[in-house]
């Protein structure tokens, strides 16, 4: 049987959908099925760490420190000693500050995996309290400039106020990253 | 005692089969991923470092039963459990294979409806596991938001201002959060409907595996849908998405199921009796024809074939007739044929009560 769509290859994926009571066959060659999703029955096999690799595969700076380690500085988390080849391989980080020490190369990697690097979820109760004012600042300054834009000059400075008074609640507060 | 009932019981509150859509969805489950600061991540911690968080997490675990949750949460170190009793835990979700294989240092705690589990020093510090019949995600997350919450009081939580939750992967960070449902999907895969729908749900930003999570196939119709990523959303938002996509998807399961019966009510209903007439009679049977024949049987059920059996009683099969739980209930290691002929005597005694 000759595929449904491009009429050249053998059918291999042959789907049924019923469609308010009506039932359409179509059979289609490997490469126009996978064209049309219709292949992604099969399970990928794929672990978070192989997922991870492929991820990494593509960044140029770890086909570079694979390819001639010592030709540059790796680098390397200053607390837990965890590399970026290290973690390239295995797909874990070594402890909570490989974050910081490791930042630039990590995140062009969480953006590409989860299409942005900024969290807009719960914060701990206990420590996660200058995060939680800091998104409330934010929030209020762009009501601040919606105001300023509406020439509510009243609201704005209310508004106004209000930022202060967060602002120097942080302050006190120390550098709200949660990390000590 | 606590842990005896847990290695030798099938049934828990999941197995109940009382939550919402329940006739589709088997259950609904919330993970997150939580790391203190000060103790590398558990892959680079040493012994000492190992007993120490689960000794934080023992006075984090007193906090949780001061909530006021309807079930009791014990910590079991796993190091001190049989080999075969972890296999049984990793048979009922609530360890990891990874804890069951390499159980020095690690720990679980566990509440007595086992609806709770907290996996300590797995790929992550904390693992906090909840558990629902049906399709609930909401109410899961809130138990789970509160567990998390107590423990945080004894916890000193890594916390990014930017980027959340820190998480041994960033395939976790942000929110930590992994929302699933375990859902059964004959009438999808039967009208060859589900390759194009598991296409569609990719699109939308959700994962689809097997019954036993990455890289394992999809015995006897069972798949787990899960959220994708795990930062940018807020909690509530990746739970809302999830639920009303897999509302579509129980929907176009009902209507396949209909369809099914209503075109070809002889040939559906002899396959489904033809499966039950295996189960019954069967002498011999390996764990995967069993899930396959359970789930023509649990579409049975649905059809009205089966008007004495429940849900429930199947629910309590798939637990009661994997490997580890055959050996642990016979006392002693079989070997697969003893395994395959025990498998098929209990099937048979549970479908006949």
């Amino acid at each position: 049987m000759q595929c449904d769509n491009c009429g050249q290859r053998p059918a291999v994926f042959h789907t049924t959908t019923v469609v308010n009571g009506q039932k359409q066959e179509a059979h289609l060659c490997e490469v126009c099925a996978h064209e049309k999703g219709q292949a992604s029955f099969t399970f990928p096999n794929l672990s978070i760490q192989q997922l991870l690799s492929s991820f990494l595969g593509q960044d140029p700076f770890v086909v570079g420190a694979r390819t001639a380690p010592q030709q540059q500085a790796e680098p390397t988390c200053k607390n837990c000693g965890t590399t970026y080849s290290q973690f390239a391989d295995g797909g874990r980080l070594g402890c909570a500050q490989c974050y910081d020490h490791l930042e630039m190369y990590l995140n062009p990697l969480i953006k590409r995996i989860q299409g942005t690097t900024v969290h807009a979820g719960k914060a701990p109760k206990r420590t996660g309290g200058i995060v939680r004012k800091k998104r409330e600042l934010a929030s209020l300054r762009q009501d601040l400039q919606g105001a300023i834009q509406g020439e509510n000059y009243e609201e704005a400075a209310r508004l106004r106020d209000q930022i202060k008074q967060i602002e120097s609640q942080i302050q006190a507060g120390g550098d709200g990253s949660g990390m000590e | 005692m606590a842990w005896n009932k847990l290695v030798s019981q099938p049934a828990s509150k999941w197995t109940d089969a009382t939550g919402p859509h329940a006739e589709v969805v088997l259950s609904s489950r919330i993970r997150l991923a939580r790391n203190v600061t000060n103790l590398p991540f558990p892959h680079q911690m040493n012994e000492a470092q190992a007993e120490e968080l689960i000794r934080q997490v023992e006075t984090g675990v007193r906090e949780i039963n001061l909530v006021g949750l309807s079930s009791r949460v014990e910590l079991f170190k796993l190091a001190d459990t049989p080999a075969l009793d972890r296999q049984v835990l990793v048979e009922k979700h609530l360890i990891s294979p990874q804890q069951a294989q390499q159980a020095r240092g690690k720990a679980v705690a566990i509440s007595e409806d086992e609806s709770i589990s907290i996996m300590v020093n797995e790929e992550d510090h904390l693992r906090i596991q909840c558990l629902a019949p049906g399709l609930q995600l909401k109410q899961t997350w809130r138990t789970a938001s509160l567990v998390d919450d107590a423990l945080e009081q004894k916890l000193n939580y890594a916390f990014h201002a930017q980027k959340g939750y820190l998480t041994s992967c960033p395939t976790n960070v942000g929110t930590g959060l992994r929302a699933s449902v375990m859902i059964h999907l004959p009438g999808l895969v039967l009208t060859q409907q589900a390759g194009g729908l598991f296409h569609r749900l990719s699109q939308l930003g959700l994962v689809v595996r097997g019954l036993y999570g990455e890289g394992t196939d999809a015995a006897g119709h069972i798949f787990q849908i899960s959220n994708q990523t795990s930062l940018g959303k807020a909690e509530e938002e990746i739970i809302e998405h999830l639920e009303a996509v897999v509302l579509k998807v129980v929907e176009a399961e009902k209507q396949a199921r209909l369809h099914l019966h209503g075109e070809m009510p002889l040939q559906v209903e002899d396959r489904l009796g033809r499966a039950y007439g295996i189960l019954s009679s069967a002498r011999v049977i390996t764990s995967e024809e069993a899930m396959k024949l359970l789930s023509d049987v649990r579409l049975g059920i649905e059809m009205g074939l089966f008007p004495r059996l429940s849900h429930r009683t199947l629910n309590e099969l798939m637990i009661a007739m994997q490997p580890a739980f055959l050996q642990k209930a016979e006392g002693r290691e079989l070997n697969p044929l003893d395994r395959d002929a025990k498998r098929a005597t209990l099937i048979r005694t549970r479908l006949a009560s």
